[in-house]
């Protein structure tokens, strides 16, 4: 599970919470049938990858991956043999004895994933675990602690500010604002049918665009008209709502197409795989993925046709979806 | 090529006055400690170590130092582990704990001597809940005992402030991210402090403890207040023969034993406080 949401938003602290870090001013914190929010972290029956990994830099990498098990008592035979079977899992059996100053960041997350691997916990809980690497390793990373977490077949809480890196990690992901988790679905039915305004504009780069809708007139019912076009929307009595479409879902036609609206093109991104078009429609702007070989001018007057079961609908007032 | 000279010239004025003031009068009390009417000689060294208050005084400030210091280091962490772990009031009582710093070490004697002299605030409580029925002598000479236990607290009070400070900061500079992983990991409190907090607490034990130690060795006027004559320490045998004596010569022989004392622990707590380079934070 992800826990996505912008910086400041509560996600850390909701991890900490479950973790036994921070406690909680109301509420209950179960794992796995059993609660456990008057227990120290100790008898949560979790573990924990952190965002500076906090590797012990006095220990070397064996004692850093044996740490919990060692807390714990266990046979140093058994310890001894598991360490080594995590460090292979994440292909630093050769670093064993170094230290953590000897290890450059991709390695330290290694040491840190193992180290919480190796406890073979009920939960795992990782904190923005991939924010401190650069780029390339970040993406090497994030498959590699997919298949990893995937195979360890451990239930995994993890915090994220990249919405990427959540689409590609999660089973289900769950988006957070201001403290509260709005939506909790996979992956696509997060990307395709947003809960609320927000997650539609969270969600995937560039994100939603939205644009407002009036309605036809009282008596066509589920009639609402974007930029002098009409198309067939909820059918909910108030004057006007959101219209959404994705900028992958919108097509380049011709002036005489009867759903296709006026755009003036602003600013033409040609990103290699696609182009990014960015377009002002009637004040508000519309960012358009087109094909590579596409290349408006800036100002050039464009006619987008959304792909209408990809359009979505939300309420003015409340910004939820409409159904 | 102004930038290669830079460096030292930045570094000449301090480098002349440690020169002028540190080492050159440092040279002249060895000299003086080995020089007598026909040369070198050691015979500053032997009538030091011939007198009977030699040994009582070395084996008395090394006592001191010994019983002293880990009840200090001891404190220091715990006092500095609640001011760490304190999130309202933290700076209030980091300033209440560090007020013996900024007493002088003669006035902390005469602050304990006050307590503990015939007519001190001990005696009048003894007397006033009736446990004594008329005022006791803590600090003569048949009571070298207690004479050593009031310098001993009265060492306690003054200064552990001093090791308190350098541990607050240390420990303010491990990243808390290592207690907490600790802690989720299964490690007990106690745990947390003897296998996270205190190692890498290392870089600043041993500061404090060299700083502790060699004020420990240096102490002087704590004990001329309480104890007198009756407990000699070697920094007041120092200062016996210099002034009192007028024997610069064996004074400076005893200063150079204090420095030797100092040098020895000191290369001790390096060794055994050592980070390895690979091992640092």
């Amino acid at each position: 599970m992800v826990l996505l949401g912008a910086s400041g938003c509560g996600k850390t602290t909701l991890l900490r919470i479950i973790a036994g870090l921070e406690s909680p001013s109301g509420g209950e914190v179960w794992i796995g049938g059993k609660r456990v929010d008057h227990l120290p972290p100790r008898e949560r029956g979790i573990a924990m990858v952190f965002q500076n990994y906090a590797v012990f830099p006095h220990l070397t990498v064996f004692e850093n991956i044996a740490f919990g098990l060692r807390m714990s008592k266990i046979d140093s035979a058994i310890i001894d043999e598991r360490v080594k079977r995590t460090a292979e899992l994440m292909h630093i059996e050769s670093l064993l004895d170094r230290y953590s100053g000897q290890l450059s960041g991709g390695q330290r997350q290694r040491v840190a994933v193992a180290r919480a691997l190796a406890m073979e916990p009920d939960v795992i809980l990782m904190d923005e675990p991939l924010s401190n690497l650069d780029a390339l390793l970040r993406l090497e990373m994030r498959a590699e602690l997919k298949g990893v977490l995937e195979n360890s077949n451990t239930t995994t809480i993890y915090v994220t500010h990249d919405q990427v890196e959540a689409m590609s990690l999660a089973d289900r992901i769950s988006v957070m604002h201001k403290g509260e988790i709005i939506q909790s679905a996979e992956p696509v039915e997060v990307y395709r049918n947003p809960a609320t305004h927000f997650v539609g504009s969270f969600i995937d780069n560039p994100p939603m665009n939205f644009i407002t809708a009036h309605r036809k007139s009282d008596s066509e019912e589920g009639k609402w008209l974007v930029m002098g076009k009409t198309f067939d929307g909820p059918t909910i009595n108030t004057p006007e709502v959101k219209f959404a479409i994705r900028p992958e879902d919108l097509a380049i036609v011709s002036a005489s197409d009867e759903t296709g609206f006026a755009a003036t093109v602003r600013v033409v991104e040609p990103l290699g795989a696609h182009t990014l078009v960015t377009c002002n429609v009637d004040g508000t702007l519309f960012r358009v993925i087109v094909d590579s070989s596409v290349r408006p001018e800036s100002g050039e007057v464009l006619y987008l046709k959304p792909v209408a079961d990809r359009i979505r609908w939300f309420d003015s007032a409340t910004q939820l979806a409409i159904a | 090529m102004e930038n290669k000279a830079l460096p030292y010239l930045l570094l000449l004025p301090t480098a002349v006055f440690l020169c002028l003031f540190f080492l050159y009068p440092f040279s002249l009390v060895a000299w003086q400690a080995f020089v007598g009417d026909n040369g070198f000689t050691l015979e500053h060294f032997r009538s030091m170590t011939d007198h009977w208050k030699f040994s009582i005084s070395f084996w008395n400030t090394m006592l001191l130092a010994v019983a002293v210091v880990p009840i200090q280091l001891i404190l220091s962490i715990v006092m500095a582990s609640m001011v760490n772990a304190m999130r309202k009031g933290r700076d209030i009582v980091l300033y209440i704990w560090t007020i013996p710093l900024g007493i002088s070490d003669l006035a902390a004697g005469i602050i304990w001597l006050a307590i503990f002299e015939q007519s001190g605030f001990l005696n009048s409580m003894l007397q006033s809940i009736g446990v004594a029925d008329k005022p006791q002598n803590f600090l003569t000479y048949d009571n070298l005992w207690t004479i050593f236990l009031a310098i001993a607290l009265a060492e306690i009070w003054r200064a552990t402030a001093i090791m308190f400070v350098i541990l607050v900061a240390g420990m303010g500079l491990i990243p808390k991210e290592y207690n907490e992983a600790a802690e989720v990991f299964g490690a007990s409190r106690w745990q947390r402090l003897w296998r996270i907090t205190l190692p890498l607490l290392r870089p600043s034990l041993q500061t404090a403890l060299i700083l502790r130690v060699i004020l420990a060795f240096e102490v002087f006027a704590v004990v001329a207040a309480l104890g007198g004559t009756s407990f000699p320490v070697l920094m007041g045998e120092t200062y016996n023969y210099q002034f009192a004596l007028q024997d610069g010569h064996v004074a400076a022989a005893l200063a150079l034993v204090i420095l030797a004392v100092s040098i020895a622990f000191t290369l001790v707590i390096i060794r055994v406080l050592r980070v390895p380079k690979e091992a640092q934070i």
